[in-house]
């Protein structure tokens, strides 16, 4: 990336996806529904952790250390999409989430891989996260009458915040049309091996002008900044 | 650690026809003779210092004993979770975050470690979680007190792991292999564990007035509940005496209480940290650190269930299980259906390769 003006923070939404999705997912910890998954949900929460604060470096020059980007900015300043900071309700609407999040995140990271150095790596861990909702999507969408209904549920909530992770990124050259029908096959086809009804209408939520690539945000993620940032902001200045 | 390979000691001897192990045969032998070749066995073998493996003969006591403890140490693993994963989403630096989520995570693996352990004596996981969730085995009761700011998180890591690895490091030399070596690995990541608590807890020390008061605050919370965890005095120490003769354990609850204290006393100096107990002095004669009396009224309260969050963690515990049970039933059911329908593939595959 060079370090021209919109260039230069087009990696910010990617970050800001990964760090809000963390923070989200270590909300499961000591809260999981068995073991295994304690373990799988803080692994994808490190890993996802760890690529934005590697995304944080590069743009140190332009916005400063990590934690004046994660824990000193508005709200409005953060730029992750708005599916990344939605509760996370329960096992099924995290898992669908996840999977309407991974299946996005990989390929665009697989596309980003010549030109952003920490891509290749993302690319691969995000295939764990992807299969890993995936395995959960067929499990629950096939599994007993109420894993299916739970998780169409969460499906047809979680519906109108996928629209917007195709808006083209100022920036980032990617072929954003493409992407989106790579990622609509993907889930067309894990769904229909979930027996699960791919969701129809608006793909796009209230504040589907721009929204969180622009800055707005959904109510429960003034809360999330509140509890994250709160420790931080109470003690100017120290360092931890 | 390499396993020590022990003969087959009885194998064979209480387990079923098919050579099955059958965890409830296989503590007793045929006949009173054949038992008490078994029991010379067993006992030479841990006079040796070899390992008991789970396909060995061991007494029925003993089993239970193991069973008992290592169920009490997962359940203290995954309860122990709750108190430091309050401070995932407030930690204060990314840094910290990161370390602190790794922490966390590595709890839960210690858990499956030790309930894979408890499996080889042939008890399962979900009865043994049944058994926290009902109140019928208990966890470490340290982990009955709050968390109540961010510096309690270096104070765990730095006195509560601190204790854990001074009371395990010598489970390393179990007598019982699994647990032996769950504990070679568990003990690795807890001394990590335990040093980024006090780099924590170095951290804050250094930092600003609020953050020295808030270390100083959490020390001297932490510092008394942290020398409960070596039990009760080894005059009172009900299972001590024959877990030390099976070399489940090698040392005294007092004995590891007094090097924990020698261990740690200088290193609150070195943080610019007070303990709080007026009686700590270092005794010349001895080669120890004295220390005041502990308040064993406090352990007796939290132990019957009147800590401060005693409720509060089975609670979550519960209701942790409780939610999944849904997501642990459409797992069954899916791996069920899988199954079906993989057999009736098999049996309508000739057909269709005949049509």
């Amino acid at each position: 990336m060079t370090a021209t003006a919109p260039q230069a923070l087009a990696t910010l939404p990617l970050a800001d996806d990964a760090l809000i999705l963390s923070h989200r997912l270590g909300e499961w910890a000591g809260h999981a529904p068995v073991l295994e998954e304690e373990m799988a949900l803080a692994n994808i929460a490190l890993d996802l952790l760890g690529q934005a604060r590697a995304l944080y470096a590069g743009l140190a020059e332009v916005l400063g250390g990590e934690d004046e980007i994660a824990f000193l900015r508005e709200e409005r300043a953060f730029r992750n999409c708005q599916l990344v900071e939605q509760p996370n309700g329960d096992f099924a609407h995290t898992m669908v989430r996840q999977l309407f999040f991974s299946a996005y995140q990989q390929p665009l990271y697989a596309r980003l891989s010549p030109v952003l150095p920490l891509a290749a790596k993302a690319a691969s861990e995000t295939a764990y996260h992807r299969d890993h909702a995936e395995q959960w999507t067929l499990r629950l969408g096939d599994g007993t009458e109420e894993s299916h209904a739970r998780t169409q549920r969460a499906a047809d909530a979680l519906w109108r915040y996928t629209g917007e992770l195709f808006q083209p990124v100022e920036g980032l050259d990617v072929a954003w049309q493409e992407l989106a029908e790579e990622w609509h096959a993907d889930i067309r086809d894990v769904f229909g091996r979930a027996g699960l009804t791919v969701p129809e209408g608006p793909s796009e939520g209230a504040w589907s002008a721009g929204a969180g690539r622009q800055g707005l945000h959904t109510e429960p993620f003034g809360r999330l900044l509140a509890e994250m940032q709160h420790l931080h902001r109470s003690h100017p200045g120290a360092t931890w | 650690m390499t396993p020590v390979t022990s003969p087959p000691r009885g194998h064979g001897a209480g387990e079923g026809v098919s050579g099955t192990p059958d965890p409830a045969a296989r503590g007793r032998a045929a006949d009173p003779e054949a038992e008490r070749s078994l029991q010379a066995a067993f006992d030479a073998a841990v006079a040796a210092d070899e390992r008991i493996e789970p396909r060995d003969w061991m007494p029925d006591a003993y089993r239970s004993t193991l069973v008992r403890q290592i169920a009490q140490h997962a359940h203290s693993e995954i309860i122990g979770m709750q108190p430091e994963a309050n401070w995932i989403t407030r930690a204060p630096s990314l840094r910290r975050k990161a370390i602190l989520m790794a922490k966390v995570q590595d709890e839960a693996g210690h858990g499956l470690y030790l309930y894979g352990a408890a499996e080889t004596l042939g008890t399962g996981r979900d009865e043994l979680l049944d058994k926290l969730h009902t109140g019928r085995q208990k966890y470490s009761s340290i982990f009955n007190y709050p968390t109540l700011t961010w510096a309690d998180v270096g104070a765990i890591g730095w006195l509560v792991d601190g204790a854990a690895i001074t009371n395990q490091v010598p489970l390393c030399r179990c007598s019982y292999g699994p647990y032996a070596r769950a504990m070679v690995r568990i003990c690795k990541e807890e001394s990590f564990h335990q040093r980024q608590g006090y780099e924590l807890l170095l951290a804050l020390a250094r930092g600003t007035e609020a953050q020295r008061a808030m270390a100083q605050d959490a020390v001297d919370r932490w510092w008394w509940p942290s020398l409960m965890m070596f039990g009760p005095p080894d005059d009172e120490s009900a299972h001590s005496a024959q877990s030390m003769a099976w070399k489940i354990k090698r040392h005294s609850n007092d004995e590891l209480r007094q090097r924990f204290v020698d261990i740690c006393v200088p290193q609150a100096e070195a943080l610019g940290l007070t303990l709080p107990d007026p009686e700590l002095r270092w005794n010349e004669e001895r080669g120890h650190w004295d220390f005041g009396a502990i308040d064993w009224q406090e352990f007796r309260e939290v132990l019957k269930g009147n800590g401060p969050c005693n409720e509060q963690r089975l609670n979550q515990r519960r209701a942790a299980h409780e939610n999944g049970a849904w997501v642990r039933e459409a797992a069954a059911a899916h791996a069920a259906k899988q199954a079906a329908r993989a057999a009736q593939g098999a049996a309508s595959a000739p057909r269709t390769a005949r049509s």
